[in-house]
């Protein structure tokens, strides 16, 4: 029987790309060590720096929040609440456990972002009045990203972390080789440093683990989190990409590792042009004051005109 | 062994490997966790007669 590296107990998980197996005690400290790692190696944010989390109440953002905490940093969260009901009322059950986590730990804060109160519509009702209602992953990635940058800067935090793990960002790298978007494979990195057009500094620092990895995490420490998935994620192309590689990664154990470690490599070796040095012209949104390619208001204010 | 996954359950008298078990099930290792009352446990191992065997999804998207 696979045995823990460390104490020799039954293995409570197995990760075969890295040959390394831990019994449920001592997982969760590897898990916090490789993450300590990884904010050093790439320079993330430093234990002097206020960190705020992006929190969706799912296992990924939760954990992080978590590792974060455990590692002494002065991590905070951000929760945005899209109204998101489809009689499953997905919203309102991840807002729930966001909060619960945080009132379970009473040294950190969560800031809670709620649209329709701010904007006056739920993502729902913006797609219909978009006639988008099929998919409204775009108008709410557009939505987060912009909310995540304001409250950021707004509230004065060095950086935003996201919870993405190492299958979400293979999966967004199968997805953008498949259809060579040269634009975001120029782009994708786990560090987006904050630039003078106002955007904050946004950082991974789980871009290393599998997704089974954050999800042990979460089980072993008895993080309550969101099970149930976003009603619009059905049917996702990054859920069929996440499947594809993992039959891949099945059949020989480490293959999705490699894919996008080995991008980020190639990429630094200068695979791609640097997109610092890509010449877009950005202005600045006459009404929120974000950067924006386009001439006057930027997108986001221009989906709230009626 | 009653196996729980999603909204499907599955019942196992005889002791099964965990890896055997997926397989029969038609679910990929790299896309589960397994946990076994109440403690998650690697695919090499045995489950027994009397086990309660619940099946977490890790894939998560959108
Ligand atoms: S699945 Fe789509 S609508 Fe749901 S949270 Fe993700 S991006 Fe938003
Ligand atoms: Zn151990
Ligand atoms: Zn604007």
């Amino acid at each position: 029987m696979r045995q823990c590296r460390q104490c020799a107990a039954p293995a409570a998980i197995h990760m075969r790309q890295h040959r390394l197996a831990f019994c449920a005690a001592h997982f969760p400290a590897w898990v916090v060590k490789q993450t300590s790692r990884t904010i050093r190696s790439h320079r993330m944010f430093g234990h002097s720096e206020r960190v705020l989390v992006a929190v969706s109440g799912g296992k990924d953002s939760l954990a992080l929040w978590d590792v974060l905490l455990e590692l002494g940093y002065q991590a905070d969260g951000l929760y945005i609440d899209l109204g998101i009901d489809a009689g499953d009322a997905y919203s309102a059950t991840s807002r729930h456990k966001a909060a619960a986590f945080a009132a379970a730990r009473p040294d950190t804060r969560l800031i809670i972002v709620d649209i329709a109160a701010c904007y006056g519509e739920t993502l729902a009702e913006v797609a219909r009045r978009k006639r988008d209602i099929q998919r409204p992953c775009a108008i709410c990635g557009l939505i987060k990203r912009h909310e995540m940058n304001r409250v950021t800067l707004e509230e004065g935090y060095p950086v935003l972390a996201t919870g993405h793990n190492l299958d979400d960002e293979a999966a967004t790298l199968l997805g953008n080789v498949l259809y060579w978007q040269s634009g975001y494979l120029r782009r994708q990195w786990p560090v987006l440093p904050a630039d003078e057009t106002g955007l904050a500094r946004k950082v991974k620092p789980f871009h290393r683990f599998y997704e089974r990895e954050t999800a042990a995490y979460a089980l072993i420490r008895g993080i309550d989190y969101i099970h149930a998935e976003c009603p619009h994620a059905v049917g996702a192309s990054s859920i069929a990409h996440k499947q594809t590689l993992n039959q891949m990664e099945h059949a020989k154990p480490g293959t999705k590792m490699q894919f996008y470690i080995n991008f980020l490599r190639a990429k630094k070796e200068g695979l791609f042009v640097p997109f610092e040095d890509e010449q877009i012209t950005l202005n600045t949104c006459a009404q929120c004051g974000q950067s924006t390619t386009a001439e006057a208001r930027c997108t986001f204010c221009r989906l709230w005109e009626v | 062994m009653n196996v729980v996954y999603r909204e499907q359950s599955w019942q196992f008298d005889k002791p099964v490997k965990v890896t055997t078990l997926l397989r029969r099930i038609d679910v990929l290792p790299e896309s589960v966790l397994v946990v076994r009352n109440g403690q998650l446990v690697a695919e090499d191992q045995t489950l027994e007669p009397d086990d309660e065997v619940k099946i977490v999804d890790v894939i998560s998207g959108g």
